[in-house]
Order: C-alpha cells, then sequence, then structure tokens
C-alpha cells in the first residue's frame, strides 16, 4: 500500500518545458547552416567540339550580325562601335527585320548572330552581351507566343507549342574562336 | 469603471506556453527541408556578375561546380593572384576537369547522367581566357550544359 502511495505522490509527466529550447538550439544550427540563394543562371548549349576548322560556308553578309566585344570591352556590331544598351533593340530589329530593309536579315529563319571576344575581355562584359542577345531571342519568342497562342513563352506551354515558335524563330548563335591580343593575369 | 477593473481582476495573467515547442518544430521542420549544408569551401573570391535572362536550376545533384576567381587574401600566399580554378575543394587546373566530372557522372543513375548541368560561378572581373580555356575543355570532355551562374540585374543598362 505504501508503494501506491509513493505512485501516486510521484508526477507522471515528463517535463515538457525544456522541449522548446532543444528544438531552438536545432532550429538555430539550421538556420546557420541554410543557404536558401537558389542558382540561377545563364544556360548556354556549347557546340560539340570538333577538331576539324569549322566549314566557312558562304553565308550572305546581310544574314550575319557580327558582335565583337576587344580587351577594352568595347563593342564592335556590324562594323561600327555600339553600347551594350542598345545590343537588344538592333539585334531583335535585325532578327525580324519588320521593315524589309535589304541590309537586316531576310527572316527570322537565315539570321545569324556571331559572337566574338577576346581573350582580356572581361568576364562581366561578356555576359552582359550575351545576356542581351539571348534577351533579344526571349523577347521574340514571348511577343511571337503573344500573338499566336495569347500567353506568354515559358517552360510551361506545351512542347509542340514551344517548338513551333523556336523553329520559325531559331536561336542560332555562334561563338567563334577568341582573339588574343589583351589577356593579362 | 468598475465594470472593467472587476474583469481585468479575474482573468488569468500566464499565457500558455506548451504549444510553443510545436511552433518550434515546424519552423525547424522547415528549415530542415531547405537547408543545403555547404559542401565546399571557397578558396576563391567569386562575385558573379549580374543578367536578366536567368533560368533557375532545379535538381541540385545533376549540377556540378566550377569556380574561377583569383584566390582570397588568406590563400594567395599558396595560390597566388592571378585567376584559378576550384573544383569541389581543391585549386585545381583546366587538365583535372574531365576526371572532376567523370567523379561526379558515376555517383548518379544512367538515366540522369544526359542530364547533368555544369554551372560556372565566375568572378566578374576575370578575364575571358581561362573562362574560354574551361568552356574548351567542357566541350572536349562532352559536357555541354553548362550555366553561367548570374544574379537578378535590377537598373537598366546603360
Amino acid at each position: 500500500m505504501a508503494k501506491t502511495k509513493t505512485r501516486d505522490r510521484m508526477n507522471n509527466e515528463i517535463n515538457a518545458g525544456s522541449m522548446a529550447d532543444i528544438a531552438f538550439l536545432l532550429l538555430i544550427f539550421f538556420l546557420v547552416t541554410t543557404t536558401i540563394a537558389e542558382d540561377k543562371g545563364i544556360l548556354v548549349k556549347l557546340p560539340p567540339w570538333s577538331d576539324e576548322e569549322p566549314d566557312i560556308t558562304k553565308l550572305k553578309e546581310r544574314n550575319v550580325f557580327s558582335v565583337l566585344v576587344n580587351a577594352q570591352n568595347q563593342l564592335l556590331v556590324r562594323d561600327e562601335p555600339a553600347r551594350i544598351g542598345e545590343l537588344r533593340e538592333r539585334a531583335k530589329e535585325f532578327i525580324m527585320n519588320p521593315t524589309r530593309r535589304p541590309d537586316l536579315a531576310e527572316g527570322p529563319r537565315n539570321a545569324i548572330i556571331s559572337l566574338k571576344n577576346d581573350r582580356g575581355t572581361d568576364y562581366e562584359t561578356y555576359l552582359a552581351v550575351y545576356n542581351e542577345l539571348k534577351g533579344a531571342y526571349d523577347d521574340l519568342w514571348n511577343e511571337e507566343s503573344l500573338k499566336r497562342y495569347g500567353e506568354p513563352y515559358s517552360e510551361e506551354m506545351p512542347f509542340a507549342q514551344r517548338k513551333a515558335i523556336r523553329d520559325d524563330i531559331p536561336m542560332v548563335l555562334s561563338e567563334a574562336e577568341p582573339t588574343n591580343f589583351g589577356e593579362e593575369n | 469603471m468598475a465594470k472593467f477593473s472587476k474583469k481585468r481582476g479575474k482573468s488569468s495573467p500566464a499565457i500558455s506556453t506548451a504549444s510553443l515547442p510545436d511552433i518550434i518544430f515546424m519552423l525547424l521542420f522547415f528549415f530542415m527541408m531547405v537547408t543545403v549544408l555547404r559542401d565546399s569551401d571557397l578558396k576563391l573570391q567569386v562575385n558573379t556578375p549580374e543578367a536578366t535572362q536567368l533560368t533557375k536550376l532545379d535538381e541540385k545533384s545533376l549540377v556540378n561546380y566550377i569556380y574561377i576567381g583569383r584566390p582570397t587574401q588568406q590563400y594567395q600566399a599558396v595560390y597566388g593572384t592571378s585567376p584559378r580554378i576550384q573544383l569541389g575543394d581543391k585549386i585545381s587546373t583546366v587538365d583535372d576537369i574531365p576526371l572532376f566530372l567523370e567523379q561526379h557522372k558515376v555517383k548518379l543513375p544512367e538515366a540522369k547522367r544526359s542530364r547533368i548541368t555544369s554551372s560556372l560561378r565566375v568572378d566578374g572581373e576575370v578575364t575571358m581566357g581561362i573562362v574560354q580555356d574551361v568552356k574548351t575543355k567542357l566541350r572536349k570532355s562532352n559536357q555541354l550544359k553548362i550555366n553561367y551562374s548570374a544574379g537578378q540585374r535590377t537598373q537598366a543598362l546603360d
């Protein structure tokens, strides 16, 4: 009988007061080690490597939009100096050629953008230029998609619709082997 | 007036903290889910540039990271100040890239191997020479899906 008496006296519940402290400790550990920053970037598909020299097929000059970046991070677009800020609009006009100018691309299927940089070009400048050229295509796809399907171009669209747009406005961005005038280390 | 003081006197002052652990656990689980333990210690100074046409890389296990930048202050005595490449947690040269890619590849099931992406985390100040060498090596190793890691740009270009 005495035994039951002690059991009665005992508090049967475990004190959960320190549970919050333990949880806090773990929480703070994970807070400190967390890097929520997700990885974003410009996705690029490189051409496969081939040892042969690229075959220089005769391209009409009007179909090539050449962009050169030198070691001083200056741009030469179709043999004229240019700024990065105007690149996107010029590329879009070149690809679509809405006013049928004789010096711009025959059509979006024929347009080729050629990018060439120097080994001394800053990566930042290179990426800004690449971003603008990719942006020009993204903008055109968006406009085309809105016109055809009434929704902006996105990865969630049906594959057939995306393919139809990309067939009509294919992204042809060719990168030439860079020149080597201004590499510094 | 009497009415108010009466009420205040009656109510119990302590708020129950019994549900506090539950709330904390909820937060804890959230952070456990989103946490990626930092796997490599960066020996280079890498400030990726900003861009607008970004794509999100979804499956982290399919991505390998190549860092390019100048060594940080504490490593300059060992590695110098010119731009270097870091693979995993050690400073390497371009010739180590094929092995690095292979080591990442064998850990993945065969069906997923075609979707491997190399994320290039390159400092904005670095010149294109070293980046070009890495790109050439990647092409030769048949690793063609790459991602130029960049932050979101908010202001317009000049």
